[in-house]
């Protein structure tokens, strides 16, 4: 909360005349409806040029194998860095990846990455869509090579981590400055969690908060929306994707995905690990009556969540207040 | 033979005795220098030549390697008195394609006679899941699963007429720290007493280890490459895992 708000004195600081060069610090703050986060950046000091190494890093396309796709062109800001209406990744190539995008935030709070947890830390994390045929296409060493060789980066390099090496590990943890820096916690049920701003919910929206606590929030528990566990969620009969057993060899866990994030849901359509569904409307009428009997469908699925409509119109209305408007529009993520 | 190690084993106390009484409490500065280690790359005492020799494995059948690279880490060395010491951010990868990867150097070790050694093959669990790292654990040197975090500890890539995979390849990725499919295994061998590692200001000892690659093969598990061509982590990492925790490395000799 007060690293957004820091963030928004400065993009207002830029246009009043002459407030020096002197830049506010970014500072990466714990807002006080979540608990402490997994990454604290011990190892990898927080600064304004490291975060807009990291950021210039993230929107560069050119770093792809047919320099079309950039981090930026499947993580989207105002589809809280998902892809909007992409049912599964689009990378070089115009190649159609098998995942819907997940979407970028308070990835400091999480311990295991993608769909399927398959990568342990988000300084990693880039590497796998960096690699990917279907997504960048290309190496990190090729990375490396290029900006070594293109300005301004060295120079940025130099700024943010004081030497003029450039190599995996420094780009890895510029990219982490900007991304673990995305946290989104200022929706209105946070506002309501925390009593700020006199936010209270209509009755509709208590009315689906109840029903969510009592329906939904077993898998998707608050404050992240989601208990990062992987389940199945009796999609298919037989899911065409392995999940979760592609990454520990255990056949309990095919078919299983980790629970996603429900914050921001308004804006990251289509829905689920392949991205089938377009709306709202579509996911609570699976959970409602098209649960299918999956070999490893989830024990509190078994006879799915059977809602009347005026429930689901109650629980859309709960989701909404997910949407966090100030993360979607802030500038200090957007690319400039 | 007893005799030399009872001298030393008295010797070694003494020594560090006179380096205490120099400083008190201060941290005593113990004498450190450098020893060096061969990793000789063969397959069943033959020298280990990449893409053009053909070898057999235990099953007898024909095998070619193109890639042949393997994570040492965590070398620990130990003393007659029980003692040991861990070298610290000890990570070594070598590689059959870069000569001067199989010749390691190991800095400031303190000075002693050891009669140990030991080592991961591979990386330690914590590192599989840490962050960016560096070095010989940079993700650019191709020994790092992007998709499913964690070091491809051993990988050796070839050829050979069973396999039943596209053009008839070989692809032994092992790797994972995860039970029941964790592939960490520790080598550990005895150094000979009567020529222990002797590492002094004055002397910087080589050790030379044979490394055969066939050791993948065979030992707990023979491996046939019409059954098994291709893993990359999983429950045939662990077969191969098994196989070469014992065969892949022998201590051969030291050059004091």
């Amino acid at each position: 909360m007060l690293a957004l708000s820091i963030a928004l004195m400065y993009a207002c600081s830029k246009n009043e005349d002459e407030v020096s060069q002197q830049e506010t610090k970014i500072a990466f703050t714990v807002p006080s409806n979540f608990p402490a986060p997994t990454y604290n950046f011990e190892d990898n000091k927080l600064s304004n040029t490291g975060f807009a190494l990291g950021k210039k890093l993230f929107y560069d396309a050119r770093l792809s194998a047919d320099k079309s796709v950039s981090c930026g062109s499947c993580h989207q800001q105002f589809a809280a860095f998902t892809q909007l209406d992409h049912k599964v990744s689009h990378g070089v190539n115009n190649c159609q990846g098998k995942r819907n995008t997940p979407p970028l935030i308070n990835l400091a709070w999480q311990k295991a990455f993608f769909w399927d947890g398959g990568v342990k830390n988000i300084e990693t994390s880039p590497l796998n869509a960096i690699t990917d045929a279907c997504e960048m296409g290309t190496d990190i060493q090729a990375i490396v090579t290029f900006l070594k060789a293109t300005a301004p980066y060295p120079d940025m390099f130099k700024q943010a981590f004081g030497s003029t090496e450039i190599n995996s590990q420094l780009i890895l943890k510029s990219i982490t400055q900007f991304t673990a820096m995305l946290v989104s916690a200022n929706s209105k049920y946070d506002q309501v969690m925390r009593k700020e701003n006199g936010a209270v919910f209509t009755t509709a929206e208590q009315a689906g908060y109840t029903l969510f606590k009592e329906k939904c929030s077993s898998c998707h528990a608050e404050p992240f929306f989601t208990d990062f566990s992987y389940r199945s969620n009796g999609l298919d009969l037989l899911s065409a994707d392995e999940g979760r057993s592609h990454i520990t060899s255990v056949q309990t866990d095919f078919g299983k995905f980790r629970v996603p994030t429900l914050r921001n849901i308004e804006y990251t359509s289509p829905y689920m690990h392949d991205g089938r569904f377009y709306s709202l409307d579509e996911v609570l009428n699976h959970y409602d009556s098209g649960v299918k009997a999956a070999e490893n469908l989830d024990a509190s699925l078994k006879n799915g969540i059977p809602l009347n409509s005026s429930q689901k119109e109650q629980i859309k209305a709960f989701l909404k207040t997910l949407t966090d408007h100030e993360f979607i529009k802030n500038t200090l993520f957007s690319e400039s | 033979m007893k005799i030399t190690t009872y001298l030393l084993a008295l010797l070694c106390p003494a020594l560090l005795l006179t380096s205490c009484k120099k400083n008190n409490n201060e941290t005593t500065p113990e004498t450190k220098s450098t020893f060096t280690i061969e990793f000789d790359n063969q397959v069943n005492g033959s020298p280990l030549t990449l893409n053009t020799t053909t070898y057999k494995n235990a099953k007898g059948e024909d095998f070619k390697i193109n890639v042949f690279k393997y994570y040492v880490s965590n070398i620990k060395l130990s003393k007659a008195d029980g003692s040991s010491y861990l070298i610290p951010e000890s990570y070594f990868l070598i590689d059959a394609s870069k000569t001067e990867s199989t010749n390691i150097t190991l800095k400031d070790v303190p000075t002693g006679d050891y009669t140990k050694i030991e080592y991961t093959i591979g990386v330690d669990y914590a590192r599989n899941f840490a962050g960016a790292q560096t070095g010989a654990l940079d993700p650019a040197n191709g020994m790092f699963w992007t998709w499913n975090s964690g070091y491809i500890f051993v990988k050796l890539e070839g050829s050979s007429p069973q396999s039943t995979a596209a053009n008839n390849a070989l692809t032994f990725h092992i790797g994972g720290v995860v039970d029941p499919n964790n592939t960490i295994r520790t080598f550990a061998t005895e150094i000979n007493a009567t020529n222990p590692l002797r590492i002094r200001t004055d002397g910087k000892p080589n050790m030379h280890f044979i490394v055969n690659a066939a050791a993948l093969f065979t030992g707990k598990t023979d491996v046939s490459f019409a059954t098994l061509n291709f893993t990359m982590g999983g429950p045939n990492s662990v077969i191969v895992a098994n196989n070469y925790a014992n065969g892949l490395f022998r201590l051969d000799h030291i050059h004091n």
